[in-house]
């Protein structure tokens, strides 16, 4: 996995709570066998008409979504299937992190394995950053692993959260299976104790 | 399987959710997730080719292939006849999955296997999900088999191949969510029901970052796969898992499946599945009751699980709802249904109603909707597809001559797989259709793009199916529609 220390963007903002996988990547594009080419396909039945054009109200169409690298969502954000092709699908449009002030759990797994942030705000400063997208759509903000803060243009800088373990996973691109092998004797020794071998 | 486990009197009274994880903890550093354990690992198409594909990358293999068992379910096409795969892709994937389970030496239950079906429905009926275990599979559904008393949650891809390569996975311990069932339930309402109730109440994040332990006489009263049908909704409700402690309906359900264990085994898993069941005096992390009494057939009408309401009542109004986001929400969820809020969804004409899915696939759901199609006819503008959940219900339901009900009612009696629960195999709503269908999921474009879904049980899906729209099994007789 990339390393993931600083990131500074745009943000694209997509005000919907309780947005699904289902909309993150409908389930026909599922069929693949590898990782490659879903970010083309990211909330397709939102982002192209039956004719299969882009549609021009749709945010991801809109020219401040082109290298953006920041989604700035709805609460409860990746509800639904389990389908990594999500985070593969987000990832593949080229966002590093997700803001919002919750999200799925399966999804929050799945995004942080392939260095997606989702980053949570609290109440207030997650109607600030929502704010501050609205007023200036060119707004930059920097997100810093290393000391869990968003900044704002002008100096203002919110907390997030990040557990220790997720944190170390982003800053150092550690591979989460590396980390699992390191336990090998632990896992044949339990196998054993708990007649499982 | 550590000293002080036997220190019985010091130890505080544990949740059924806490012995099952505690007995499957392999380590747990400083400030790092848990090293679980997990005993059965469910695998299918969708889901699990990068991860087999990462695992070879790694010049790695499948450290215990007799604890992975995969079937192909959610892009096989149902069509009777059992023709060739919607599309070249599909294929390519159910292909891909029978050649993986074959070089990993995995058992499968691949297109040509008569105990093929939904994974979620063949675990548990081939006696592969038992009480206490850990079960893991690339599907949200997975929280299925938590109706045996097992910890069983859905995973991404990633998680996939660490599982297959370790047999471990790294988790957060989550929050215990207790939701007591008190109460008998009327007549009419299903186990659908109830989990629909539940996810009214609590929304589609209430349960986030929680495992739900049902609990209360309410759970008791129902059979295995009611229990299963609730269990399977959890994740609706934003928790990873739902469980409920195994009983004596559990253990018959169990008894005599090919992989229950037999004999002397049979004692002694009998002896520490006994021992799952939550301490009196355990601490929940939240709790919520909710009395069966009071409940009614449910039905959505909404573009989440959560929005729902008791068959007979009106559309929510957004200009009713105080908080402006969630207005919005609502605002545009009933554009998207084109429904107008403020009346009721009962008389509403449908174009297809879908039985079948992991939720409602099984062979008491078919007997339910069974027992409203006998003797009648379904309208002549509905589609009606009854999807058993696996092959085995097929044969169990063609025994019991269900086939001949639903198509004598003007059904169709289709092969086993998740259909049009997840709408990539060929089976699939036009855009604009109005579905009532048992399965889990009522998302925008979740049955077909542009389709519109009404979540219920297999008892309204039965009578919409009679009348061409939206119906309360309770009162079709009063409709006048026996044939």
């Amino acid at each position: 996995m990339k390393e993931f220390t600083r990131c500074s963007s745009r943000m694209v903002p997509l005000l919907v709570d309780n947005v699904d996988t289902d909309q993150i990547i409908p389930a026909r594009f599922l069929k693949v066998t590898d990782k490659l080419g879903l970010g083309e396909h990211l909330f397709a039945d939102w982002r192209y008409g039956a004719d299969g054009r882009p549609k021009a109200d749709f945010i991801l169409n809109d020219a401040r979504a082109q290298g953006a690298e920041i989604l700035l969502a709805g609460d409860n954000f990746g509800c639904g299937s389990s389908r990594e092709h999500a985070p593969w699908a987000l990832a593949g449009f080229g966002f590093r992190a997700v803001i919002s002030t919750s999200f799925a759990d399966i999804f929050a797994n799945n995004a942080l394995k392939n260095g997606l942030l989702p980053l949570r705000l609290g109440g207030e400063d997650y109607r600030r950053v929502v704010a501050l997208a609205a007023a200036d759509p060119a707004a930059r903000v920097t997100i810093d692993v290393s000391s869990q803060t968003l900044e704002l243009p002008g100096g203002v800088r919110c907390a997030f959260p990040l557990d220790a373990f997720a944190k170390t996973c982003l800053l150092e691109g550690v591979d989460e299976l590396g980390y699992i092998l390191r336990f090998r004797d632990r896992i044949e020794a339990f196998e054993q104790a708990a007649g499982r071998s | 399987m550590t000293a002080d486990r036997n220190t019985a009197g010091a130890a505080p009274p544990r949740t059924l959710f806490a012995k099952v994880w505690d007995a499957h903890v392999v380590a747990q550093e400083a400030g790092a997730p848990a090293l679980l354990y997990i005993d059965l690992h469910l695998v299918h198409e969708v889901t699990s080719p990068q991860a087999f594909a990462g695992l070879r990358a790694r010049g790695m293999s499948v450290r215990r292939p007799e604890r992975t068992v995969a079937t192909v379910d959610h892009s096989i096409p149902t069509v009777p006849d059992g023709a060739a795969a919607a599309d070249a892709m599909a294929a390519a994937q159910i292909a891909r999955m029978e050649e993986n389970a074959q070089r990993e030496g995995i058992r499968l239950y691949g297109t040509q296997s008569p105990g093929r079906g939904i994974v979620h429905v063949i675990g548990p009926e081939l006696g592969l999900t038992q009480p206490g275990m850990t079960v893991v599979c690339g599907d949200s559904h997975t929280s299925t088999h938590g109706a045996f008393g097992a910890l069983a949650f859905g995973i991404g891809t990633s998680e996939v191949e660490h599982v297959l390569a370790t047999q471990c996975l790294l988790q957060r311990r989550p929050g215990v969510f207790e939701v007591r069932l008190t109460g008998r339930r009327p007549a009419g309402v299903t186990a659908k029901d109830i989990v629909l109730a539940l996810l009214a109440r609590i929304g589609v994040g209430g349960g986030t970052s929680h495992v739900f332990e049902y609990a209360g006489e309410g759970v008791r009263s129902l059979g295995m796969e009611e229990r299963m049908t609730i269990c399977n909704m959890s994740i609706e409700g934003g928790a990873r898992a739902g469980m409920m402690a195994p009983d004596d309906t559990t253990f018959e359900y169990i008894a005599g499946r090919e992989f229950a264990p037999k004999g002397k085994a049979w004692e002694n898993a009998l002896g520490r599945w006994r021992t799952l069941p939550g301490d009196e005096g355990a601490k929940f992390d939240r709790s919520l009751t909710i009395d069966l009494g009071e409940l009614t057939p449910m039905i959505t009408f909404g573009t989440n699980p959560g929005m729902g309401l008791p068959i007979g009542d009106p559309v929510p109004s957004p200009d009713d709802l105080p908080d402006a986001t969630q207005a919005s929400a609502l605002r545009k969820a009933l554009a998207y249904m084109a429904l107008e809020p403020g009346r009721p969804l009962l008389g509403r004409p449908v174009d297809v109603v879908f039985i079948g899915s992991c939720t409602n696939g099984r062979i008491s759901d078919l007997r339910q909707a069974a027992s409203v199609l006998r003797g009648r006819t379904v309208a002549p503008s509905v589609r009606v597809l009854v999807v058993p959940g696996s092959l085995a219900v097929r044969r169990q339901a063609e025994a019991e001559g269900l086939d001949r009900v639903f198509l004598a009612a003007g059904a169709e009696w289709r092969n086993a797989g998740c259909s049009m629960c997840i709408a990539m195999n060929g089976d699939q709503l036009s855009p604009g259709q109005y579905a009532v269908s048992t399965s889990n999921r009522n998302f925008e474009g979740r049955q077909g793009k542009g389709g519109r879904t009404f979540l219920a049980s297999p008892l309204t899906a039965a009578a919409s199916a009679v009348t061409g729209r939206i119906t309360d099994a309770r009162r079709l007789d009063a409709e006048g529609v026996r044939s």
